[in-house]
C-alpha cells in the first residue's frame, strides 16, 4: 500500500495561542479509554474548551472550518500518543504551522501524512494576526516551495528535509517503505548479538 | 582514525540500520519492542487491515498498566471501557504470539519498571514502545524512544522504524549531592536549566561521577525524565553495575553467554574520546530539593527558593509563568516550601521502583500523614510489591496512614479510578505537572522526589526534607 503525495494544503486558518500546549490538553487521557481512533475528534482540547467557556480558538465562529491549526512553540509536547493528531485530523485540521514542535509529536503527523512546517516567531505572529484581522483569508501550505501564503504575504516555512521528501514523494506511509527491505531485515537481525542469543 | 571517537549513540545506531533511506533517514532494526494496552489496540487493528503479520513475535512484549485500578483489579474490571481495552490486547497478544506480563504473570507492571527487572532491556539494544517515556531503558546503555501508534504498526509489521539519526549532547555531572537530594532532583534541575524543549534532535548522554555513583534505578529516574527536557533519548554508558544488576535475571542472558554479552556490551559504549555536537556540565552538590510549581517539568526551582513573579523572568518565559501562576493559584514571590498539598503520589515509572518505596518508607516512619491529607503508595509492578512485601514496607506505609495500592500507572495520568478532585494539589513523584494531567481539569500537580513526597504527606504542605534527615 502506497501513501499520496502530499505537495500543498489549502483552506482557512485557526491560530491556536500558547507556548508548550502539550498533549495531554490536547486530548486529555480520560479520552484515550478507547479501542479505536474514531470519535476523538470531538474531545479535541476539551478541558481547554470548557475553561474558556466556549471562547477557545477551535469554537469560535469565525474560525469554523477552518483546517490549518496556526500553533506558537513547542506545540503537541509531551507524551507520544498519536491520539493528539488524531484527534486534530478528526476535528478537521490538515496541517500545521508553528514556531516549533516537538519532536515525537511531529513525527507523528509525518506518519499520518500531515504537514507540520515551522515559520519564524514574527512569521507566526504575522499571520496569526492576520487571520484574526481576516478569518476567510485563504491560506497554503506549500511544501514544495517550502513557504505558507496567506493572501499577497509569503513566509518562509521549514520542514525537515526527509520529512518533507516523505510527503511531497507520497512515502510517508513508513509500513510500506519498511517492507521493501524484504530479506534485508532478517539479514540484520542475525548480525546482531542479542537477538542471536550472544 | 575515527573508530576510536564514536559515541555510543552512533555505535547502536550503525549497528541496527537496516539501510539509509532516500528521505535521509534510517531504516532501524528494532531489537525490543514493549507495548501497552492504550496505544497498541489501533496498531493492530491496522496491521489487520492490511493483512500483515507480527514478523517478530518474540522481540515484543507487552503488559497493562495505563487502566488497571489499583484496589479491585477482579475481571470483568468494573470501568467496561478499561475492560475492554484489556480484551483487546489479551486477543491481540494472544493472536500475534507475544508474551503478556498480565497480573496472573506475577511480573505485571509499569512497562518501564517491567521490561528493565526482568532483564528484557540490555545495553546495546534499540527499544522502542508506544509510550514517550521509553527513554527510562536508556538508563542500560540502550538507544530507546517512544513512538507513535502509526510506528507501533510499523515495529510490528517490519520490526523498523524509519527515524532520523539523533544529535548527542553529553550532559557531565560531578559532586556529591546532598543528603535528601537524588536523581529526581537532579533531572528537574536539568530540565529547569536546558528547557522543556532544550533537547529537540538531540539524545541526551549522562556522564561524570554523580552518574557513575548513581545505581541503576536512580539512573533509570534520570533517563525517564529526558523527555521532560525535550531529548526523546537519554542514556548513561553501561558499566559494571549495569551488569550486576542484569546478572541473573530471566531475560539475561546466562552462564557463558553472559560473558560474551558483557563484551559485546563494553564495546558499544562511547569511546574514552568519543566526540558529541554539545556537553555541558552540572555540578550536583548545590542542587537542592527540587519541586515543581508550574504546568511543565521546567517550572521547576529549589525547594528553598520562592516561586517566581512575571517580572522576575525573560521576557520568552513570562507567557507562561503568567500562565501558570493562574491555572496553579499560587502566589508570585512566595516560598514554595509551606505550600499546602490534599493529596500526596508516590509511584510511577519515574520512582515506582523498591528504591523509592524504601527511602519514602525511611521518611513515613517518622510520622503520621497529616489530617485531611489522601496519601497513596503505588509500587510500579509486581516484582516491587513483593520485594516490599518481604522488606515489610506496605505495613511501614500503612502504619504512617497512607493507603498501600496494587501495580499500575494510578495517578500519574490517571486513566484509571486514581484521579484528583477538583483544584486539589498533589504533590506527586510522576514525571509531568501538565494541566489536567492527573485526572481533574483544574487538579495541581507538584513534581517532587519520593522523600519529598513523603515528607509533604506528614506536614500536609511542601517542606525540605533536608530539615526531617538532620
Ligand atoms: S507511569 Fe505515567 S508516565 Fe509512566 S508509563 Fe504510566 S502513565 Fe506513562
Amino acid at each position: 500500500m502506497s501513501s499520496t503525495s502530499v505537495e500543498k494544503i489549502t483552506g482557512r486558518g485557526c491560530p491556536v495561542p500558547g507556548n508548550d500546549i502539550d498533549t495531554d490538553r490536547i486530548i486529555p487521557a480520560r479520552f484515550m479509554k478507547v479501542v479505536t481512533f474514531d470519535g476523538l475528534g470531538e474531545h479535541l482540547f476539551e478541558d481547554a474548551r470548557e475553561q474558556a467557556n466556549g471562547k477557545h480558538a477551535v469554537d469560535d465562529k469565525r474560525f469554523e472550518g477552518a483546517n490549518i491549526l496556526i500553533a506558537e512553540r513547542n506545540f503537541g509536547c509531551g507524551s507520544s500518543r498519536e491520539h493528539a493528531p488524531q484527534a486534530l485530523l478528526r476535528f478537521g485540521f490538515k496541517a500545521f504551522i508553528a514556531q516549533s514542535f516537538a519532536e515525537i509529536f511531529a513525527g507523528n503527523c509525518c506518519a499520518l501524512g500531515l504537514p507540520a512546517v515551522c515559520v519564524s516567531e514574527a512569521d507566526g505572529k504575522a499571520l496569526a494576526d492576520a487571520v484574526e484581522l481576516n478569518p476567510e483569508s485563504e491560506i497554503t501550505v506549500d511544501l514544495v516551495a517550502e513557504e505558507v501564503r496567506c493572501g499577497e504575504t509569503v513566509y518562509p516555512a521549514s520542514i525537515p528535509a526527509g520529512v518533507r521528501k516523505q510527503l511531497v514523494e507520497g512515502t510517508w506511509d513508513a509500513t510500506a517503505v519498511l517492507l521493501e527491505a524484504g530479506g534485508d531485515i532478517e539479514t540484520k537481525a542475525s548480525s546482531i548479538p542479542y537477538v542471536q542469543g550472544f | 582514525m575515527t573508530e576510536s571517537k564514536r559515541n555510543l549513540l552512533n555505535k547502536v545506531w550503525d549497528a541496527h540500520t537496516v539501510r539509509e533511506l532516500p528521505s535521509g533517514q534510517s531504516q532501524l532494526f528494532i531489537g525490543t519492542h514493549l507495548i501497552h494496552e492504550v496505544t497498541s489496540p489501533q496498531a493492530f487493528a491496522m496491521l489487520r487491515e492490511r493483512g500483515l503479520k507480527v514478523r517478530f513475535p518474540d522481540r515484543t512484549f507487552a503488559t497493562v498498566d495505563h487502566i488497571i485500578p489499583t484496589d479491585d483489579t477482579e475481571r470483568p474490571l468494573k470501568d467496561p471501557l478499561a475492560e475492554a481495552m484489556f480484551v483487546e490486547i489479551e486477543k491481540n497478544t494472544k493472536e500475534g504470539g507475544i508474551t503478556f506480563f498480565d497480573q496472573g504473570s506475577g511480573h505485571q507492571g509499569v512497562v518501564h519498571v517491567m521490561g528493565p527487572e526482568m532483564g528484557i532491556t540490555q545495553p546495546g539494544m534499540t527499544v522502542a514502545c508506544g509510550d514517550s517515556h521509553t527513554s527510562t531503558h536508556g538508563a542500560f546503555g540502550a538507544v530507546a524512544f517512544g513512538i507513535g501508534t502509526s510506528q507501533v504498526r510499523d515495529v510490528l509489521a517490519t520490526q523498523c522504524i524509519t527515524m532520523k539519526r539523533l544529535k548527542v549532547r553529553k550532559i557531565c555531572v560531578k559532586g556529591t549531592p546532598q543528603n535528601g537530594v537524588n536523581a529526581k532532583d537532579i533531572v528537574l534541575h536539568i530540565i529547569r536549566t536546558l528547557g522543556v524543549n532544550g533537547g529537540t534532535g538531540y539524545a541526551y548522554e549522562y556522564a561524570g561521577p554523580t552518574i557513575s555513583d548513581m545505581d541503576m534505578e536512580e539512573r533509570m529516574t534520570l533517563c525517564n525524565m529526558t523527555i521532560e527536557g525535550g531529548a526523546r533519548v537519554g542514556y548513561v554508558n553501561p558499566d559494571e553495575k549495569t551488569f550486576e544488576y542484569l546478572r541473573g535475571r530471566p531475560y539475561a542472558p546466562q552462564g557463558e553467554a553472559f560473558e560474551r554479552a558483557k563484551e559485546w556490551w563494553k564495546s558499544i559504549s562511547s569511546d574514552e574520546k568519543a566526540e558529541y555536537d554539545d556537553i555541558v556540565h552540572f555540578d550536583a552538590s548545590i542542587i537542592a530539593p527540587t519541586v515543581t510549581w508550574g504546568i511543565n517539568p521546567s517550572h521547576a526551582i529549589g525547594v528553598d527558593e520562592n516561586i517566581p513573579s512575571s517580572e522576575s523572568v525573560s521576557e520568552d518565559e513570562r507567557g507562561s509563568v503568567v500562565e501558570a501562576l493562574e491555572y496553579m493559584k499560587l502566589s508570585p514571590n512566595a516560598p514554595i516550601a509551606g505550600t499546602p498539598v490534599d493529596v500526596v503520589f508516590i509511584g510511577s515509572c519515574t520512582n515506582g521502583r523498591i528504591s523509592d518505596l524504601r527511602a519514602a518508607a525511611e521518611i513515613a516512619k517518622l510520622g503520621k500523614v497529616a489530617d485531611g491529607v489522601k496519601a497513596l503508595v503505588v509500587p510500579g509492578s509486581q516484582d516491587v510489591e513483593r520485594q516490599a512485601l518481604a522488606e515489610g514496607l506496605p505495613e511501614i506505609f500503612r502504619n504512617a496512614g497512607f493507603e498501600y495500592r496494587q501495580p499500575g500507572c494510578s495517578m500519574c495520568l490517571a486513566m484509571n479510578p486514581d484521579q484528583l478532585v477538583g483544584d486539589q494539589v498533589c504533590a506527586s513523584t510522576s514525571n509531568r505537572n501538565f494541566k489536567g494531567r492527573q485526572g481533574s481539569p483544574t487538579g495541581r500537580t507538584l513534581l517532587m522526589s519520593p522523600v519529598m513526597a513523603a515528607a509533604a504527606a506528614l506536614t500536609g504542605k511542601v517542606t525540605d526534607v533536608r530539615e526531617m534527615l538532620k
